[in-house]
């Protein structure tokens, strides 16, 4: 028990230290899960297009002008 | 290179690579975290609060890495109108911008007891702030053009310009007299810094990095999807009218 509150305590500079590792978790966290719910969404408006049978075969396309 | 500028060998090839680098991340972030907050020692004149350097020097490595691909991938789209090289560089901005974010939060954290103050003026705080607003500015560009063949064109001149910025990082700590403490890893005469602190540094190096990969790929997946959605409601659209 002792041994863990020394390591928490981290020799008093605890208030800096747990911070700094929360908010780079938080951030890296964030990151990783906007970005598979943001691959998700667009995952499933595909499916939905192919499903209703829209538009031409896939455009291998280096952008359009026009993009709304 | 030009054999991925087509969108589906690229995803491809993202597919084989993202579980491997997702296992990479995982395992040497693990290492990394165990080495530096159990098994390597206090600095003997900062104390515990060293441990700090394992979460801020690889994500102020990520910060200026990061942008770096963003610089390369705009030449890359703006010189050989590479088909997904503009997205991979959008797929960057929001990555690099969170790092930075990580680098500033986590050195003022560090700062404050060491230096007595959140926030200086010094030469490499304000340059990585001023990386900063060159994400949010590249982040901002792509978001106020509808024409995205613009928006990819306006983003990848602000990114080659600023690019200007990461040797000043860099190098701002020899240039200046400055607070933030000179290069302690990547110098002429090598690391000064002792393997003990080293290890769980370059394992979270590494371990920042191939989860930059996964992150990046999944959001290069999501831009490259997107184009096809936008082509396809056009094509639609066109058959419809």
């Amino acid at each position: 028990m002792e041994d863990l509150l020394n390591f928490l305590g981290m020799g008093g500079y605890a208030a800096f230290v747990w911070p700094a590792f929360a908010i780079a978790t938080a951030v890296m966290i964030a990151l990783a899960v906007d970005s598979r719910r943001m691959l998700s969404a667009v995952e499933r408006e595909l499916a939905g297009l192919e499903e209703s049978g829209a538009g031409a075969p896939d455009a291998v396309s280096q952008g359009t002008g026009d993009d709304t | 290179m030009h054999r991925f500028a087509n969108p589906t060998r690229f995803l491809r090839l993202a597919d084989k690579i993202i579980p491997w680098a997702g296992g990479v991340t995982v395992i040497t972030i693990a290492a990394g975290l165990y080495l530096g907050l159990f098994a390597s020692p206090a600095d003997f004149q900062q104390g515990d609060s060293v441990r700090i350097m394992y979460v801020h020097v690889p994500s102020a490595w990520m910060a200026m890495f990061i942008y770096t691909n963003m610089a390369v991938a705009s030449a890359v789209a703006l010189i050989w109108k590479h088909a997904i090289a503009d997205l991979a560089a959008k797929a960057c901005a929001p990555i690099g911008a969170g790092f930075t974010l990580v680098a500033l939060a986590t050195g003022s954290l560090w700062g404050k007891p060491m230096w007595g103050t959140w926030w200086v003026w010094d030469a490499r705080l304000t340059s990585v702030l001023i990386l900063l607003f060159l994400y949010f500015g590249y982040i901002a560009i792509w978001r106020a053009f509808d024409d995205q063949t613009k928006a990819a064109k306006a983003a990848a001149i602000l990114a080659l310009v600023g690019f200007v910025n990461v040797p000043i990082i860099k190098f701002s700590v020899e240039w200046w007299n400055t607070l933030h403490q000179p290069a302690s890893v990547l110098r002429l005469d090598g690391p000064s810094i002792h393997p003990s602190m080293l290890a769980p540094l370059l394992l979270m190096g590494v371990g920042f990095t191939t989860y930059f990969i996964v992150v990046l790929l999944w959001r290069m997946r999501a831009e490259i999807l997107g184009r096809r959605i936008r082509a396809r409601r056009l094509a639609r659209a066109g058959m419809g009218g």
